[in-house]
């Protein structure tokens, strides 16, 4: 509120005394600012973090330990939580699953989505427009409209239930976000570089694969990241249409491992099994954490 | 390669058009060319179609049959599955439910993150120019942490979280001596639910747009807080002043991606209330939808769901443009640099999620 009111003030009086006592209390008011920022900021780091940090502690807790006080640190440090965990909620299975469907996916994306934004941002031809609408269109729309048709879809295509049908939804449903990404991308390209190419006589082949898709480079990986953590976390398309328990994905799996725990309560291997899930992308977070911040600007600036 | 198809340069003898805009010029067709596009342009859009397109398509028409999937006869019904949703007593507490989170999860989110950027980014010290504050990156990081983790195991961690008897929430309460929640079940308990669930969702998405702030209001010009500065403005003014209408597309992209996530929801009500939560109060349509296909197999009307579903998002993303536009948002600024605000748009979405 002074904030407003030491504004008001030098509109009738414009002195420059007035002025230093103006940014006398700007300054005063910019260090409220900054305690509020850091105190705002801790508190939210501290609601991240706790239930983060309890959850790795009590992974290595017996259940009676868990039950009888969420805070004690554990008598002795159970890694057979962590033993447990793997046989009985499969997880390395499921891990090898996620993988071999999530990087499948990814690669074809990739490539099919850069492929189709290069087309709609360089080329002129009639219905350009029209496509691009329409994936925007799919863009919007929630995917709890599609799913029973889908289901049928790859059941007639004989697709259920297996994994390039899942690869196949992954890629057609992360399409849109992906060409539209690439679609800035490759616009903002210049153009000259391709003149060049042609007239060196590549045709539009070699133009894409060595001239304009090296030059994508950064807004490629941008995307993959992206696309990465959506398809990994993905959990309705698996669930709907994935349902053969030999093929799950990691997600699926601990949904039904948790599931199950109603009946036989183990919480340490429940803990222990989260623990495992997380820390791999965690980890892959830290590491590339300065590309997401960036591309999130990509996104934003381009 | 040109003289041996002279029939394609005497047939096109009036002069190209030039180039528009830095756009290449239409060229002949040539095997290349032709192979060229069926590749680039035939082989993605197919699959878009056949996965996105079509199941678009029939859901629009399913969802007037009575069709109950294995037998491929069904009997058109017109709008008598809209009409049988609207006095499902089950539904229309589904239907409240997600007005509920589309009201309140979107808000809450989108003032934390925009608290926490604006923290990062302006909360610097008072001296010389806007600075981000002490330890930024360290924030950012943390702050984005939820984002990573699978939103299905953001359920399961909340749950455990808000477990009555093991769960660390009620561990804390009666630690700071507030012994009615000692065994108190905030998923079971009809009132505490749908907040407790509501809770969880802005937990998981805040970091994300945080992130999405911190990066737009880089993008704000230096001279502009420069020029606040001068003027006297302090950081709070200047954040309502300046920050604040700078981003606001930015905003809006957010707030109906965010509308669209919280109408959805499923992923995360699945992991901590899959039965539907004490009294069907925090039954999500999705979680209905999903029932009514799945499990008692009956597809037109889960579909119809599908549809009404879809018709919420519309009505939801419209509202949302409607209020920036009432409030004086820029729809001049919006058209002129249309490919970025597209890209920011995906951006919002962040991926498949």
């Amino acid at each position: 509120m002074s904030v407003i009111a030491a504004d008001r003030k030098p509109a009738s009086d414009r002195k420059p005394v007035s002025d230093r006592k103006l940014a006398r209390a700007a300054a005063s008011s910019d260090r409220r600012f900054a305690a509020i920022s850091h105190a705002l900021l801790i508190l939210w780091s501290v609601i991240v973090i706790v239930p983060m940090l309890w959850v790795l502690m009590s992974s290595f807790k017996s259940t009676g330990e868990i039950l009888s006080s969420p805070f004690s640190l554990p008598d002795h440090w159970r890694f057979e939580n962590y033993a447990n965990a793997w046989t009985d909620a499969n997880i390395g299975k499921y891990f090898l699953n996620s993988v071999i469907v999530v990087v499948s996916a990814l690669i074809l994306v990739m490539l099919l989505g850069a492929m189709c934004a290069y087309v709609l941002a360089r080329f002129e031809f009639p219905g350009r427009r029209l496509i691009y609408y329409v994936m925007l269109a799919g863009l919007t729309f929630p995917v709890f409209l599609a799913i029973v048709p889908l289901f049928f879809q790859l059941q007639n295509f004989g697709l259920l239930n297996t994994r390039p049908g899942l690869i196949l939804t992954y890629v057609a449903f992360a399409l849109p976000f992906t060409m539209f990404f690439l679609y800035s991308f490759f616009r903002s390209l210049p153009h000259d570089v391709y003149e060049a190419a042609l007239i060196d006589g590549a045709g539009d082949w070699r133009a894409f694969f060595q001239v304009m898709l090296p030059m994508a480079r950064p807004g490629m990986a941008a995307v993959a990241i992206f696309n990465f953590l959506g398809l990994w976390n993905q959990f309705l398309l698996p669930v709907a249409l994935n349902t053969d328990q030999d093929k799950w994905v990691l997600t699926q799996g601990m949904a039904a491992y948790a599931s199950s725990q109603v009946y036989d309560i183990d919480y340490g291997a429940l803990f222990a099994a989260i623990v495992v899930t997380v820390v791999p992308v965690l980890l892959v977070y830290c590491v590339f954490q300065r590309r997401i911040a960036g591309s999130v600007s990509q996104g934003t600036f381009r | 390669m040109k003289d041996t198809i002279p029939t394609a340069e005497t047939a096109s003898r009036r002069p190209e058009p030039a180039a528009r805009g830095g756009r290449p010029r239409r060229r002949k067709l040539t095997f290349d060319r032709v192979t060229f596009f069926l590749a680039f342009l035939g082989v993605p859009l197919a699959i878009f179609v056949i996965f996105v397109l079509i199941p678009f398509g029939q859901a629009i028409f399913w969802g007037m049959t009575d069709w109950r999937g294995f037998s491929p006869d069904y009997n058109f019904v017109g709008f008598d599955n809209f009409t049988k949703m609207f006095q499902d007593d089950i539904f229309l507490k589904a239907l409240r439910n997600v007005a509920l989170l589309a009201a309140f999860v979107p808000l809450v989110t989108l003032t934390l993150a925009l608290g926490v950027a604006v923290a990062i980014t302006l909360g610097g010290p008072s001296k010389g120019p806007v600075r981000g504050i002490r330890g930024a990156s360290f924030y950012r990081i943390i702050s984005f942490f939820p984002y990573v983790v699978p939103a299905i195991i953001v359920g399961l961690i909340w749950a455990q979280m808000y477990d009555p008897n093991a769960g660390l929430l009620n561990g804390v309460l009666t630690g700071l001596g507030l012994d009615q929640f000692d065994t108190f079940a905030w998923l079971g308990e009809k009132a505490a639910a749908m907040p407790a669930v509501m809770f969880v969702i802005v937990w998981g998405l805040v970091g994300f747009y945080a992130v999405l702030f911190i990066a737009a209001i880089k993008g704000v010009p230096g001279e502009l807080y420069e020029a606040a500065k001068i003027d006297g403005a302090g950081r709070f003014r200047t954040t309502i002043s300046i920050t604040l209408p700078a981003i606001r597309d930015s905003v809006q992209t957010a707030y109906i991606y965010l509308g669209i996530a919280a109408l959805d929801a499923f992923v995360y009500v699945q992991a901590m209330v899959p039965n539907g939560g004490p009294d069907n109060s925090t039954l999500t349509i999705s979680q209905r939808l999903f029932n009514v296909a799945f499990a008692k197999q009956q597809f037109g009307y889960a579909t119809a769901m599908g549809v009404v579903l879809a018709a919420v998002t519309l009505v939801f993303a419209a509202l949302v443009f409607l209020v920036n536009r009432l409030t004086g948002g820029g729809e001049g600024e919006s058209k002129r640099k249309a490919p970025g605000s597209r890209a920011r748009r995906a951006a919002a979405k962040g991926g498949a999620r």
